[in-house]
């Protein structure tokens, strides 16, 4: 199968561009999605090809926006909704979370909502506590809506194609930092089903459950550990909402160590509920209980210094899983 | 009236025919028994949890209503029984919606207010105030994108005036010209509280703030309701952008069902006052007699008609049945 190179952020481009010469009803809806292309260029040249009509540059008001999106969705369009930072999701949490999440279920089946919310996480890019969330466990928390954290430019193209063509709400998070990631994608149309996990490195001892960000981190702690003789296996959900199981659950049987690593706040987060699904499908395969991490239970602060100790390294990671594995 | 209107409006009574007009009376009817027997249902214990009546404010949502196609959306209110009505649902369906049973509009999983009917352009009722004006917006938006000449009616109360998505989406409904009409049924009580004790400055000028043209009406009024509508409507279709309307009336019930002793925010001689002399259903029909158009004993026998489709609703609604157990995690994903 011939493939080529492209970033992430190239990805994501390809998947809308694709999508909206496929279906005349995708639009884009956002702050400065048109001509700007985002703060992040990800949506660069999209206006050129598509308008002003489907690359719609909206005010600042990201309530009034996406509950716009619900209502074209209601009505016969596909939007793609732009939310600048995972930060200011909370902003729109009512027309998510109220509005979004239950016209399915509330009116009995009759209208659905196929809209995808695009936003990002991720910190370490120094933009302080209001810029730099990871905020995807408040959605996977509700049911009604699917949420998607690609990890690689191949998943953030096939699976944001897949959330375009949903007929229900979901929620896409990008890595902020992995836009300019490269990776190999192939020339022919693909989509990539919701709710598969993808084995990112085959291994015996321990495995690695990461979710977007964290992906690399683990497949980085994966290396170190080879290096002392120990064989992880690096798995990558893909989406939260729905959640592969059943892959999680057979590898942490086959490994009998697991540990979750999600760039999200720890507490409550959603570290705790793959943890409790290994937990819970794996029991009897344990050698040692599954342990989560998590980004540190504090507002991100400014400082580097300060900021870097908040969240997952190959260091820390490579740490827990030697010292899960009985290593000193 | 407890505020002086500043009108502009003229009455299109000419402009319906009769038979049209007594369509009007007869869907007031059946909004104002469907809240009668609403509230039956609940003192009798039949339905479960609380109900929100529209009783009162009948006009507005014929008025507005009779001005629409039926491919127009709407959205509407946790008072939203009567929009629900207005635009084209049926009382049984209803019913059964209310009492939580299978034959309902949302399978018995919406119940009061979250009805919705899409096949009559009713994108539902929204349980969080001021909730549906991003949807309405967007649907107005939808139908400029997809170029079919629908327009978006997004019905609210005057409490929905303290929620900032309303002005979010004015903005946006302005700049781009969207077909939509903002109608603001101000039945002077947000919840408990008068309106004045939580609304700075005017109402209108707010929308006026975006460029919006706006009208105020006496809501009572249908003709008046229904003529000025007609207007907004017109021009909404034409490309010409939102209008606002504020709709002047009163809900003769407590905010919900169980808020029966109420006079710590409103008198008894305020309420007899607006039953007495503004009273939509009353009104309409003296406009009708005196004028000659029709006799109160057509009037009469058209509001039995409506009583006895009201008793047959809420009986097939009794008699139908629960949904299955099974159905408690269908229709989470489509």
């Amino acid at each position: 199968m011939p493939e080529r190179e492209i970033t992430f952020a190239e990805a994501i481009r390809e998947a809308l561009a694709e999508e909206m010469r496929r279906d005349p009803h995708v639009f884009i809806i956002g702050e400065d999605v048109a001509e700007a292309g985002t703060p992040f260029k990800v949506l660069s040249g999209l206006v050129e090809e598509f308008g002003k009509e489907r690359v719609l540059d909206s005010p600042i008001s990201e309530p009034g926006f996406t509950g716009m999106g619900v209502g074209a969705a209601m009505t016969g369009m596909r939007p793609v909704v732009d939310i600048m930072f995972g930060d200011v999701l909370t902003l729109a949490m009512g027309q998510i979370v109220n509005q979004a999440a239950k016209v399915h279920y509330m009116s009995g089946g009759r209208m659905n909502v196929p809209i995808v919310f695009r936003t990002n996480l991720g910190a370490t890019r120094r933009s302080a506590a209001q810029h730099s969330q990871s905020l995807h466990a408040w959605v996977s928390h509700v049911p009604g809506l699917k949420v998607a954290i690609p990890s690689t430019p191949y998943d953030a193209k096939g699976l944001l194609k897949t959330a375009i063509r949903d007929e229900n709400p979901v929620v896409f998070f990008e890595d902020k930092m992995m836009h300019k990631m490269k990776g190999l994608v192939p020339e022919e149309e693909y989509t990539i089903p919701f709710g598969v996990a993808d084995v990112k490195m085959k291994g015996e001892d321990i495995t690695l459950v990461a979710t977007s960000s964290m992906v690399q981190v683990a497949l980085g702690a994966a290396e170190k550990l080879k290096e002392i003789g120990l064989s992880a296996e690096v798995i990558d959900p893909r989406t939260t909402t729905p959640l592969d199981k059943q892959t999680l659950v057979e590898s942490a049987k086959k490994t009998s160590r697991a540990i979750v690593i999600d760039e999200g706040y720890e507490q409550y987060g959603a570290t705790a509920e793959i943890a409790s699904v290994i937990a819970d499908g794996a029991f009897y395969y344990l050698d040692a209980p599954v342990k989560r991490m998590g980004a540190m239970n504090v507002p991100i602060p400014f400082s580097p210094v300060l900021e870097d100790l908040t969240v997952p390294t190959e260091e820390t990671v490579f740490q827990m899983a030697k010292s899960l594995c009985g290593r000193a | 009236m407890a505020k002086q209107t500043e009108t502009t409006a003229g009455s299109k009574t000419d402009a319906l025919d009769v038979e049209q007009w007594l369509h009007v009376y007869e869907q007031m009817a059946k909004i104002r028994e469907f809240e009668e027997k609403a509230n039956e249902l609940y003192l009798k214990a039949i339905m479960p949890g609380l109900t929100h009546l529209y009783s009162g404010q009948e006009a507005v949502a014929v008025g507005v209503c009779e001005a629409l196609r039926r491919d127009d959306y709407v959205t509407s209110t946790h008072r939203g029984h009567g929009h629900c009505i207005a635009k084209g649902a049926s009382v049984d369906l209803m019913f059964a919606e209310l009492l939580g049973k299978e034959a309902g509009y949302c399978r018995g999983k919406g119940g009061s207010m979250h009805i919705a009917d899409p096949k009559s352009g009713n994108l539902g009722a929204n349980a969080i105030v001021g909730g549906s004006a991003g949807i309405a917006t967007g649907a107005a938006l939808s139908a400029k994108m997809r170029g079919t000449n629908q327009v978006a009616v997004c019905f609210f109360g005057e409490g929905a005036l303290g929620q900032g998505l309303l002005y979010e989406v004015m903005n946006m409904a302005s700049l781009w010209k969207l077909p939509i009409i903002y109608v603001c049924e101000n039945n002077l009580y947000n919840e408990y509280t008068h309106y004045s004790e939580a609304l700075a400055g005017d109402v209108t000028a707010r929308a006026r703030a975006f460029g919006i043209p706006t009208e105020t009406v006496d809501g009572q009024d249908v003709q008046l309701v229904y003529g000025t509508m007609q207007r907004l409507v017109e021009r909404a279709r034409l490309g010409e952008g939102p209008a606002f309307l504020e709709c002047l009336t009163y809900r003769y019930y407590g905010h919900h069902v169980g808020d029966i002793n109420r006079t710590y925010y409103r008198s008894k001689e305020e309420e007899q006052q607006w039953r007495d002399h503004h009273d939509p259903l009353k009104l309409l029909a003296d406009k009708l007699v005196s004028s000659k158009l029709t006799d109160q004993e057509m009037l009469e026998r058209i509001y039995a008609d409506v009583k006895s489709e009201v008793e047959t609703g809420v009986q097939f609604a009794i008699d139908a049945s629960y949904p299955d157990p099974s159905q408690v995690t269908e229709d989470v994903y489509a």
